[in-house]
């Protein structure tokens, strides 16, 4: 598959990296960044692919969070079975919420309120909950074995977020190649176009909704493993859904990139301008707005669209000259 | 006798106070084309809306290869092999041609590699195949109207509902889709169009149908139907009926 060898390229190129630098700060930080990716990813699928923008995907990654932790310190399950009971409940929740939201019809604006009302009620309801520890949160056990998912290494957990990025890189590309995916799409370039061509758009969009459900949820799943807690403002707050939907967003929304290459540069600027001005608070949601607004002006297609715009420029320059010129040599 | 593709039974559709269709009743043999004429608001894309599933109709049934499909959803009926065009066409905007035809192509073929086959083939049988990997939004109007006919021709129908997709088009540009159209029917494929271009109409269609005001009230061959006084003073108003028949006579 052609389109899989940039996948193996960047993912071999990430993998390297712990080889070189040994600093854990560097490696927390970038294990971050790719758990954000990861969420974005999930974002994406059904935002960059379906056109269904969603304000509220902290609902998936709070519910993969709160189930794989309350597995553990509940009920005692191991924490690789929780993390896998974590994924199959994102994708549960993004079942409900997206058969209620679609079978209502809800498109566009509507749709993100939605979510995003959605996502609110969870993160209420986890912060009096008891089963979710109310407001004082979740602590899970240190246990720094590999059978409990922890590693007393932070480049194993490098590795294991990693791996999951890019699982849904490959997830995406594959997509892209699918009847599913090009449906998808067609769903979001125009739905009645789409279902006049035999495209079931409720279905698709539900079964992109539960995909991107479960790869955010996974993303939770495993903030809980390298945290180690978790309480209602991280697994349900608004913080998640926004960086889920930004990352692609100016990365590019529908490529298989874009989610990883936003959540570099995101987290980069607001970690670079943290060095510089010192720890104030809410002085990377502002760096964000202002990525946006610059992305949104220059690049609507992100940087990954940007990127691909100026190759194809660049390539047309070099490729052969036009028709006429080649039939007076021939000539 | 044989009972035809589609039948089209008493369908009333309704818009609050508006009755846009009522109780109109048409039918479409296979590898035929019949089409509908009307003057603007007639309810002629109404109608269409009712038979594709876009909207259920208010009263009446739609029939279709014997069996009642009244009120499916628009994809299933497009499984079944009922597709349209849009009167304002609805490209993908964002995917090239190839890619939009695609979408249609992939309802009968999961694989990429057969569906994108068909997409290749059917794009190349209305004429785009210079401008398969262009961005569907670069098309011109004709362009566009292509496109939608390759889109729903690659879901491979059985019956084909066309709406105006001759209109907006130059004279040279209708010389050279007419031919497409028939070719459809000569593949075994029931056409129903709606056109405002008679002489396209009278040159492709074996049946017309005539609504007015949401009524059916002329049927019969192009030649019978322009001859109907109801019709033509239903397009011209009073008295217009005369004045065309003098015309006529040549």
């Amino acid at each position: 598959m052609k389109g899989l060898l940039p996948i193996v390229g960047v993912v071999a190129a990430l993998a390297a990296v712990p080889l070189v630098i040994h600093s854990n700060v560097v490696l927390n930080f970038l294990v971050v960044t790719l758990m954000i990716a990861l969420a974005g990813q999930g974002w994406n699928i059904l935002g960059g692919y379906g056109g269904q923008y969603s304000f509220g995907h902290a609902a998936f990654f709070g519910t993969g969070a709160y189930v794989t932790a309350i597995m553990q310190v509940h009920y005692g399950v191991n924490a690789w079975i929780g993390f896998a009971a974590g994924i199959v409940a994102g994708a549960a929740v993004g079942a409900i919420i997206g058969g209620l939201a679609f079978r209502a019809g809800l498109r566009s604006s509507y749709f993100a309120l939605v979510t995003l009302a959605f996502a609110e009620v969870l993160r209420i309801l986890a912060s009096v909950a008891p089963i979710t520890g109310a407001g004082v949160g979740l602590l899970v056990k240190l246990d720094l074995r590999a059978q409990s998912f922890q590693f007393q290494s932070r480049a194993i957990f490098y590795y294991v977020i990693l791996a999951l990025v890019g699982v849904s890189l490959v997830i995406a590309q594959l997509l892209e190649r699918s009847r599913f995916g090009t449906w998808l799409i067609a769903v979001r370039e125009n739905e009645d176009a789409a279902m006049a061509l035999g495209v079931d758009a409720m279905a698709v969009k539900l079964a992109a909704m539960v995909l991107s459900a479960a790869i955010t949820a996974a993303a939770g799943c495993f903030y809980v493993q390298f945290f180690l807690f978790i309480d209602s403002g991280i697994a349900y707050g608004t913080w998640i859904s926004i960086e889920a939907l930004l990352t692609p967003i100016i990365g590019g929304v529908g490529t298989v990139f874009g989610a990883l290459v936003g959540a570099l540069l995101v987290k980069s600027l607001g970690e670079g301008v943290k060095l510089v001005t010192g720890d104030v608070p809410g002085l990377d949601l502002m760096i964000y707005g202002a990525v946006l607004i610059v992305v949104i002006r220059f690049a609507p297609r992100g940087l990954v669209g940007a990127f691909a715009e100026a190759w194809d420029r660049i390539a047309r320059r070099f490729r052969s000259p036009p028709l006429p010129l080649r039939e007076t040599v021939r000539g | 006798m044989v009972e035809p593709l589609l039948s089209v039974e008493h369908v009333s559709h309704r818009f609050g106070g508006l009755l846009a269709v009522n109780a109109a009743s048409l039918s479409a043999p296979t590898a035929r084309i019949t089409a509908l004429i009307g003057p603007n608001g007639a309810g002629k894309t109404t109608l269409f809306a009712v038979i594709s599933g876009f909207l259920k109709p208010s009263a009446g049934r739609v029939r279709y290869g014997g069996e009642d499909v009244t009120g499916e959803p628009p994809h299933r009926l497009a499984r079944r092999g009922i597709a349209r065009t849009f009167q304002i066409v609805q490209p993908f905007a964002g995917l090239t041609v190839r890619d939009n035809i695609l979408v249609g192509a992939h309802l009968r073929h999961r694989a990429r590699a057969a569906a994108l086959a068909v997409a290749e083939e059917v794009g190349c049988e209305v004429g785009l195949s210079d401008m398969l990997d262009r961005p569907a939004h670069t098309l011109t109007v004709a362009g566009r109207k292509r496109l939608e006919l390759a889109r729903a021709l690659a879901t491979e129908p059985k019956l084909l509902l066309l709406d105006e997709v001759l209109a907006g088009l130059n004279p040279s540009e209708i010389r050279d889709v007419v031919p497409v159209i028939r070719n459809f029917c000569a593949r075994g494929i029931a056409v129903i169009m709606i056109e405002h271009v008679m002489q396209a109409v009278m040159s492709l269609a074996e049946y017309v149908f005539v609504l007015a005001e949401g009524c059916i009230i002329a049927e019969g061959t192009p030649v019978q139907v322009v001859a109907d006084s109801a019709v033509v003073e239903a397009y011209l108003g009073h008295g217009a009926a005369a004045k065309v028949r003098s015309a006529n006579v040549r």
